[in-house]
This record gives structure tokens, C-alpha cells and sequence, in this order.
């Protein structure tokens, strides 16, 4: 049973241990909470992140048509839902400097890095022309050009990966802060604590991005989690954690504003939960039996982030007709992006036995 | 302007699947979300949703419809969307362009998907099978399930634990209906934690219990891999005989359909390598029952590996109470005197197809499935070679310090005089399996190659 979207929740810092703080705590934690504000957008950067969560949508529907029309193969796992999490974070970070690691849900995530949907698509489909030259596939994609490091199909591994992205970040003193976004399930593994551990005993810049969408395949979040709130997930290692409603991207953008500069400032690695929810099966294919229509139908009609900002645009005396406008130019993008996937050549076959090694022994 | 609905994929290696209902009749709006209708396949139900705007039009296939093709137009939709629809307007092409796909379609389906050529050698001539036993045919997946379930009724102390494996039936449907015959406290769903639970059935073995532990693939058992080793399979050994660990680590391992090179994966000589562990890879529904029985019932660590391209297919099984195979024996499914072909799991299959097409041109091989990997059966590997002269190892995986460099190894060294060619090994190709159609076809094991190799050995 999906619990609705909470608001963002107070963080109680735990009680201080022997060893001594190695840092001040974030203002917004030690304040008595987050009281994350609402990011107060101006019209221009709603519009933008109304098109960019639009993009994500239609960009996914589209995979899913093509899945089923047999261009896209193996798992491909839709984003469809979550739009506002990674629109919400990814435009308040610096794309030249941070780093971005996820796992095999990852559509959304390369879109909001600025990666150009067409050589996103022809990679779901196997071309050449595709981001891995057709050799990753939906779940191993990557562009280091756009700080972006995949696109991983084990669950968890990302997490540990990002924590040594943000190593090498602090290393190298290149002020760059790396988002690790993982899910509520990626959220039980093993290596997720370990790499906790040490991103505090470090004081690493690593913000932990967990997208709560209430179930990992079929196994909701309470079947699954001894501590079902897992923005206190990081309590027991120091590392203050914020729940906060991933519905909403101005919700979202404002927290992770917040966050942002505590952990710029040296502050260490801090864990947002993100509550969201995803429309589609697991991957495309998922019997759903584990979950209620009306379940999804009910999220889909109250919460939707798109519908929710669409609200706010109108609101705000934006016209109907140039959001529909809008949306003709993101669906011309990602019709584009389709048939450029459709048409570009599969992979030579000597691109089999490249990249193996990148010297020759 | 009509768009063509038609029968998606649902899965990676579905082909077909029942049109179980409809949600919609002709007449009806539909917007994007929708769900339109409800498909069975033999893994799943799944709901089909509406991507476009429209009108239903037409309904071409009816509920209830089964076998139905996928790619074949299930209904027809009038777009009403005009303010997007130039850019709506490209449906039909690619609806048109999706029919000049079947072939692609087909040729991404890997050759192993292909229905493999019968053993020549039924079940019923085994010797350990009664005279006049009826044979019955069922599914891998079936028989596994079976096999579970016999073990856990015989058993009390035989618990399945894993992810997706109760409420969910089994994240590829092997351990359907466990839960509602044996409840919640022996078919247990666990968090995303491999190393985590390998850990605990591996304590829970040295306590007492029988476990089996699902990986949802073995490509997640690298998580788990040491609590495999270092601990299910050194116990007994470290602690003198005093500790055991009774315990199946059980999976789908090996390549699937295009899921890429972190999920495709053949985990037998990685295993095979480890002594203290058994390592079990059937090929047929009978061996998966038999074997399974034997993995649950013996005191030993077994690691037995699945295929999941191979669940769905049916093969006939002896109608025996009780039908336990013992472990370390390889099987003969086609007698020949020509050429030996040595393979397990799915590259059986191929192995056996490549015999059938060697046949046509005179050349006649023995093929023998292993079917477990430790400890090997190097009596009749050697025996056949003894008669043959010749060996080729198809394997579905890579070729470094595989199971056929180690059937290689065993011909130089106890078979040497027998050989009248050297021994080729038959294997994917040694890269990270790719994604790409074209590129995963190229890169995985098939009959074509063996029969090349074969005919190499046989200087023909
Ligand atoms: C180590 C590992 N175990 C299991 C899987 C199979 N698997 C893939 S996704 C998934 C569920 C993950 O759920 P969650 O972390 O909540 O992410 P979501 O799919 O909801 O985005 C599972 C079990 C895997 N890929 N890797
Ligand atoms: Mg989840």
C-alpha cells in the first residue's frame, strides 16, 4: 500500500557519540530540521522544468512503444512518474563540475544531464549511432562529457561507485559534488553501509539520492525495510538525512538547494529521500499483480508532477496554448529521436572484439 | 488516420502470448495510460496501455484469442489528436516499417531459443527406469517447482528463501504456488541483500536446516560469492567433518535475450573451480527434476545453475515417485561413432542439433550432456573418446579456463592415446556480451560453429 508523498520531515541529528563531530552539522539539520523552502522559480525556469519533465515523459512512452513493437529488447526499465525527482536535482547542480551515477532506470536521469535524446534512443534500440555504440543497451549508459557515469544493472553497485566519484572529487579538490541516485530496494544492499561509513568518516561530497517509489519490483518499501523511513537510513553513521516530497519538483529543487551547500562547503555527504512513485511495471515485464489499478490511477490523478506544475503555470497566467505548444515541440523531439534510432545501422561486427582492453597486449 | 495496435512484447523473450481480455470495445476513447487489454503469457499477466489518443476502431483479435503472434495487429485506433498531428502522423510509418521487422525480430531471438531436436535416446530406455514407466511432458520451470515441492513435503527443515519468490511467484516463475502450500515461514521473500541471505542460509544450513536459496540470476550471486565459498564450501573441510552446509544455491545463470554484458554471465567454471562444492547445469526438465532432488537431499553445498531460456521449453520426464538422479554422472543423449560433442545446459541443446545436421552429411556424434559440473564425469567423457577418436566441448560461455579447457586438459592427459585430432572447444566469443542484436548473435555459441568444429576434427 503506497503511503501518500510525505512533506519534508524534521531531522533529528543523533545524539553526539564519543568520537567528536568532525564537522558543524549542516544548517539545515541542525536548525531542528529542514524546513526545505519551496524553490521559488521564476515563469522562464518553470517553463523549463515543465519541458524538461515533459521530455522525460514522452521520451519514455515512446521506449515503451518501441519495445513492444520489438526495437528495444532485454529489460527497459520506464522512469514514467519519477520526473520531477531528477528535473528537481539536476537542474540545481553544475554540469561542467559534479558527477551523476544511477542505476539501470536511467533514461531520465541522461535526458536531465542534457544528453541528446536521439543517441539515448538508438542506444535502447542497438545502433551504432547509439551512446555505447550499441554495446550497453537501456541499462549500461554513460557520457563522462556530461559528468554522467551510468547506467548500472546491479543493484547497489552505484552507490559505492558514487561515493569513490566524490572521492575522487575531494581528491582532486576539484569542488565537484557527485549525486548518487539509487532505489528504496538498492537501499537494503550491504555495500550501500559500507560506503555510508566512510563517505562520513571522509567527509566525501556525495549527495545519496534515494528514489522512494514505493516498491522494488514487486516488494513494497515495508516488506523489505526494518526502518521504513529511509531518509534516517544514514542516523546511525552521522549522516543527517531529508524526506522530502518527489512529486513536486519545486519542492524537490528547493531542498536539494539547501542541501547543496552544505555539502559545497565541506560539509560531508548528506541523504535525500525522495518520495515518488513509478506508473509503470518494473521493467516492461512486470505482471504489476502486487499492486492495486487504483492504486496507480489514484497517484497518477492527485500527485502527478507534471499536471502539478502545469497547475502552477496556469496559475501563474501562462497559456494553455503554449504549454500545448510545448508539448508539440518535445514530441517532435522525441519522434525524431525515434526514428533516428529506427533508421541508424546496427553496430559493424568488428566493434564485437573493441573496447575490450584499451591497449593491445 | 488509423494507427495499427499490435501484440507487444512483454518480455525479453516472449514470442507469443493469449489476448485474455479486453477493456475496451470498438467506439471507445482512449487516452494515453489506458489499459486496453490483458495478455497471458505462460511466465505472466500483463496489461497493455494505451500510448496515443483516440478512438478505438476496430477489434481484430478476439478475447480469449491464444498463440497470438507478437507484432500481429491486435486493433485498429483512429489518432483525433489534430493539434500534434503532424507529429502523431509518423504511427503508420512506423507500424509499416514494424512489419518489415519480423525477420530482424526473429533474428534477435537467439538460435538456443529455437526448439531443440529431441535426445534420440528416451528417457524410457534409461536403465534405472522401469520397464513400462509412462512418460509425461513438462516444462523445466515446471519440474523445478516440483522438484521443490516434493523435497519440502518429504522435509520440514527444506525452506526457499530469496528475492520475489513468494509473493511474487518467482521473478521468472519458478517457485509458483510454494507460498500457498507452504506458507510464509519456508517460502520467504528478502530484501535486495545477496550477501546478506547467502550468509544466512549458508548459518542456517550449519544450524540445522536444508535451505534453498534463489538468486533471481547468478549474476547477483557476485554479491554473495564469498559467503559460497568461503564459507558454504570450506566448512566441512576446516572443521574436519564436524560442520556441514547443507545448502542449494539455485538460479537462472548463463546468457538470456539481449539484457547485456552485466546480466549474461555463465557462473560454471567459476564454480566448477571450487573444491567443496557441487556443481550442478541440466539441460532437460528430467535432469532439473532428478537433480534438484539430489541437490536438497545431499549433506554437500550445491550450486546449481539454471537457464532461463530454457524454463519455458518441455521435455518428457519417467513418472517415478520420488525421481532423483544421482550427482556426477553424465549422460549419453545420442549415441555416435564418428565424434564426440561434450556440452551441459543450453549448449546441449545446440550440441544436439548440430548432431542431427552432422547426420545428413555422415558424419555420426555421440553427444554427451555433463550435467554436473564438479564432480565431473570423467569415466564416460573418456569412454567415448575411447571409442570416437575425436572431441569437440560446446559451451555457452567464454573460453578462458572454461569447463572445455578443463575436458581438454583431462584428454591430454588420460585420453591422450585415444585422440586422433586435437580437442575443440565451441564457445562464445571472448568479450562482454554485447546488447546489439547483431552483435549478441555474433558473440554467442550456436550449432553452425559446432558443426564447423566438428567437421575440422574429422578433417572433413
Ligand atoms: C544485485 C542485484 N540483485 C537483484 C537485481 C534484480 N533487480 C533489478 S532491479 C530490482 C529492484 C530494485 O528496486 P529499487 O532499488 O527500488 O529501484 P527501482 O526499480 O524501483 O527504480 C531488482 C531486484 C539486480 N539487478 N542486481
Ligand atoms: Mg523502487
Amino acid at each position: 500500500m503506497a503511503k501518500s508523498p510525505r512533506k519534508t520531515t524534521p531531522v533529528k541529528k543523533p545524539a553526539a557519540a564519543k568520537r567528536p563531530p568532525a564537522k558543524p552539522k549542516p544548517a539545515v539539520h541542525s536548525t531542528g530540521g529542514l524546513k526545505a523552502p519551496i524553490y521559488s522559480a521564476s515563469k522562464e525556469e518553470m517553463l523549463d522544468f515543465y519541458e524538461q519533465m515533459l521530455l522525460i515523459r514522452r521520451f519514455e512512452e515512446k521506449a515503451g512503444q518501441l519495445y513492444g513493437l520489438g526495437l528495444i529488447g532485454g529489460f527497459c526499465h520506464l522512469y514514467i512518474g519519477q520526473e520531477a525527482v531528477v528535473t528537481g536535482l539536476q537542474t540545481a547542480i553544475n554540469p561542467g563540475k559534479d558527477s551523476v551515477i544511477t542505476g539501470y532506470r536511467d533514461h531520465g536521469h541522461m535526458l536531465a544531464c542534457g544528453i541528446d535524446p536521439k543517441i539515448v534512443m538508438a542506444e535502447l534500440t542497438g545502433r551504432a549511432s547509439g551512446i555505447s555504440k550499441g554495446k550497453g543497451g537501456s541499462m549500461h549508459m554513460f557520457s563522462v562529457d556530461h559528468g554522467f557515469y551510468g547506467g548500472h544493472g546491479i543493484v547497489g553497485a552505484q552507490v559505492s561507485l558514487g561515493t569513490g566519484l566524490a572521492f575522487a572529487h575531494k581528491y582532486k579538490e576539484d569542488g565537484g559534488v557527485c549525486l548518487a541516485y539509487f532505489g528504496d530496494g538498492a537501499s537494503n544492499q550491504g555495500q550501500v553501509y559500507e560506503s555510508f561509513n566512510m563517505a562520513e568518516l571522509w567527509q566525501l561530497p556525495v549527495i545519496f539520492v534515494i528514489e522512494n517509489n514505493q516498491y522494488a519490483m514487486g516488494t513494497s518499501v515495508n516488506r523489505s525495510s526494518a526502518e521504513d523511513q529511509l531518509y534516517r537510513r544514514g542516523e546511525s553513521f552521522r549522516i543527517p538525512g531529508v524526506q522530502v516530497d518527489g512529486m513536486d519538483v519545486l519542492a524537490v529543487r528547493g531542498a536539494v538547494e539547501e542541501v547543496l551547500k552544505d555539502v559545497r562547503s565541506g560539509g560531508g555527504p548528506v541523504l535525500m529521500e525522495l518520495k515518488t512513485y513509478r506508473y509503470r511495471g518494473h521493467s516492461m515485464s512486470d505482471p504489476a499483480k502486487y499492486r492495486s489499478r487504483d492504486e496507480v490511477q489514484d497517484v497518477r490523478e492527485k500527485s502527478d508532477p507534471i499536471e502539478r506544475l502545469k497547475a502552477a503555470l496556469l496559475k501563474q497566467g501562462v497559456k494553455e496554448e503554449d504549454l500545448k505548444a510545448l508539448d508539440k515541440k518535445v514530441r517532435k523531439t522525441v519522434m525524431e529521436a525515434a526514428d533516428f534510432a529506427e533508421e541508424s545501422p546496427e553496430p559493424a561486427l568488428s566493434e564485437l572484439y573493441t573496447n575490450v582492453l584499451v591497449e593491445q597486449y | 488516420m488509423a494507427i495499427q495496435l499490435k501484440m507487444p512484447a512483454l518480455s525479453p523473450t516472449m514470442e507469443e502470448g493469449t489476448l485474455a481480455k479486453w477493456f475496451v470495445k470498438e467506439g471507445d476513447e482512449v487516452s494515453s495510460g489506458d489499459i486496453l487489454a490483458e495478455i497471458e503469457t505462460d511466465k505472466a499477466t500483463m496489461e497493455f496501455e494505451a500510448v496515443d489518443e483516440g478512438v478505438i476502431t476496430k477489434i481484430l483479435v478476439a478475447a480469449g484469442t491464444d498463440e497470438v503472434p507478437v507484432g500481429a495487429v491486435i486493433a485498429e485506433m483512429a489518432g483525433e489528436d489534430e493539434e500534434t498531428g503532424p507529429a502523431d502522423e509518423e504511427k503508420p510509418a512506423s507500424a509499416s516499417k514494424a512489419e518489415a521487422e519480423p525477420e530482424a525480430t526473429e533474428e534477435v531471438k537467439p538460435e538456443i531459443m529455437e526448439t531443440a531436436p529431441p535426445a534420440p535416446i528416451s528417457r524410457a530406455d534409461d536403465p534405472s527406469v522401469p520397464a513400462g514407466t509412462s512418460l509425461v511432458s513438462i516444462t523445466v520451470r515446471e519440474a523445478l517447482r516440483d522438484a521443490m515441492a516434493e523435497e519440502m513435503r518429504k522435509d520440514d527443515t527444506v525452506f526457499v528463501m530469496g528475492e520475489e519468490v513468494a509473493e511474487y511467484q518467482g521473478a521468472y516463475k519458478v517457485t509458483q504456488g510454494l507460498l500457498d502450500e507452504f506458507g510464509p515461514k519456508r517460502v520467504i521473500d528478502t530484501p535486495i541483500t545477496e550477501h546478506g541471505f547467502a550468509g544466512i542460509g549458508a548459518g542456517a544450513a550449519m544450524g540445522g536446516l536444508k535451505p534453498i536459496v534463489e538468486f533471481m540470476t547468478f549474476n547477483f550471486a557476485m554479491q554473495a560469492i564469498d559467503q559460497i565459498i568461503n564459507s558454504a564450501a570450506k566448512t566441512n573441510y576446516m572443521s574436519g567433518g564436524q560442520m556441514r552446509c547443507p545448502i542449494v544455491f539455485r538460479g537462472p545463470n548463463g546468457a538470456a535475450s539481449r539484457v547485456g554484458a552485466q546480466h549474461s554471465q555463465n557462473y560454471g567454471p567459476w564454480y566448477a573451480a571450487v573444491p567443496g562444492l557441487v556443481v550442478i547445469a541440466p539441460y532437460d526438465a528430467a535432469d532439473a527434476k532428478g537433480l534438484l532432488k539430489a541437490a536438497i537431499q545431499t549433506p554437500d553445498p550445491v550450486v546449481f545453475l539454471e537457464n532461463e531460456l530454457l524454463y519455458g521449453r518441455s521435455f518428457e520426464i519417467p513418472e517415478i515417485d520420488d525421481y532423483t538422479l544421482p550427482i556426477g554422472k553424465a549422460r549419453i543423449m545420442r549415441e555416435g561413432s564418428d565424434v564426440t560433442i561434450v556440452s551441459y545446459s543450453i549448449g546441449v541443446g545446440l550440441a544436439l542439433e548440430a548432431a542431427d545436421n552432422l547426420a545428413g552429411e555422415g558424419i555420426e556424434a555421440e553427444v554427451i550432456d555433463l550435467r554436473t559440473l564438479r564432480p565431473l564425469d570423467t569415466e564416460t567423457v573418456l569412454k567415448s573418446l575411447a571409442k570416437t577418436n575425436r572431441m569437440v566441448v560446446a559451451e555457452e560461455g567464454w573460453p578462458t579456463c572454461s569447463i572445455a579447457s578443463e575436458i581438454v586438459a583431462l584428454c591430454m592427459e588420460q585420453g591422450f592415446d585415444d585422440l586422433d585430432a586435437p580437442v575443440m572447444r565451441v564457445t562464445n566469443e571472448d568479450v562482454p556480451l554485447p546488447y546489439a542484436a547483431n552483435l549478441e548473435k555474433a558473440a554467442l555459441i550456436d550449432s553452425a560453429r559446432i558443426v564447423a568444429a566438428v567437421k575440422k576434427v574429422c578433417y572433413r
